[in-house]
């Protein structure tokens, strides 16, 4: 067994542009990693959504870009970053129902302004790192085991 | 309900093999996809005019059967990959109102 916060597992997926009919591949492939560490079925899930919209919105949104995939002992943390264009006013996207989404994205059913407070809803510690011009930085933290808030 | 029962009593054209005593607990009604991944339960039948390959994930994700309406099907392509998932997609030639209020019937028990 790994020392206390060791990494189990750490896995790289890179996310290309305009590809919406591949994304979906990662979230899939996240979960099966996950389910074949014995990860509980909530933190399957949960995982399991929060990558999915992230994969959405790298292929939908910006130039391409990659995840990470880190399991450890304690938690499963997923890292999404993308080259531009970054993101100006993040409490902005937070809110749901804010969506920059094009016609024909709408039309497939994206853009209903709930990705990233899915991801939020969906994480135990949720930080997105932004810049106009050159590109965003999700980092999703899911716990393993509750912690008691004491 | 089993999914096979409800299928019968609306008259929904499966378009792949499924297992019949899978249950339905509730319905599900929505063309965006994040809704569906923010409210829909296990066990819900997904009531929509989606028929794209995300739509296969997002019903794997929340282990929901998806129903097409107004008699429309995915291509062989999305449908290939349902069945490598092992998600199930059904047809139904009502529109979503329509089939809605019949399976709210249905499930409630009412006429």
């Amino acid at each position: 067994m790994p020392a206390e916060g060791g990494i189990l597992l750490r896995r790289v997926f890179p996310v290309p542009p305009d590809a919406i009919d591949q994304a979906g591949q990662v979230s899939t492939e996240v979960r099966r990693l996950l389910r074949g560490l014995g990860a509980e079925p909530e933190v399957v899930r949960r995982a399991g959504i929060v990558c999915f919209e992230g994969e959405m919105n790298i292929a939908l949104y910006t130039k391409g870009g990659r995840i990470v995939l880190v399991v450890r002992p304690e938690v499963v943390e997923l890292l999404f970053s993308d080259r531009g264009p970054g993101i100006a006013d993040i409490e902005l996207v937070k809110q749901p129902g804010y969506s920059t989404a094009p016609d024909w994205a709408r039309e497939l059913g994206f853009g209903a302004g709930m990705g990233i407070p899915n991801m939020e809803k969906n994480s135990d510690e949720f930080h997105i790192f932004s810049r106009v011009g050159q590109g965003t930085v999700i980092r999703a933290t899911i716990y393993r085991r509750r912690h008691d808030p004491g | 309900m089993t999914l096979a029962e409800v299928a019968a009593a609306l008259g929904l054209v499966p378009l792949m093999e499924f297992d019949p005593d899978r249950r339905v607990r509730w319905g599900f009604c929505s063309d965006l996809l994040s809704d569906v991944l923010a409210h829909a339960q296990e066990g819900d039948l997904w009531i929509t005019h989606q028929r794209h390959l995300n739509v296969v994930a997002v019903a794997k994700l929340k282990g929901v059967a998806v129903v097409c309406v107004r008699g429309l099907r995915p291509s062989p392509e999305v449908l290939d990959k349902a069945r490598e998932e092992g998600v199930v997609i059904l047809t139904a030639a009502e529109d979503a109102f329509e089939l809605a209020g019949r399976l709210y019937h249905l499930l409630v028990g009412k006429p």
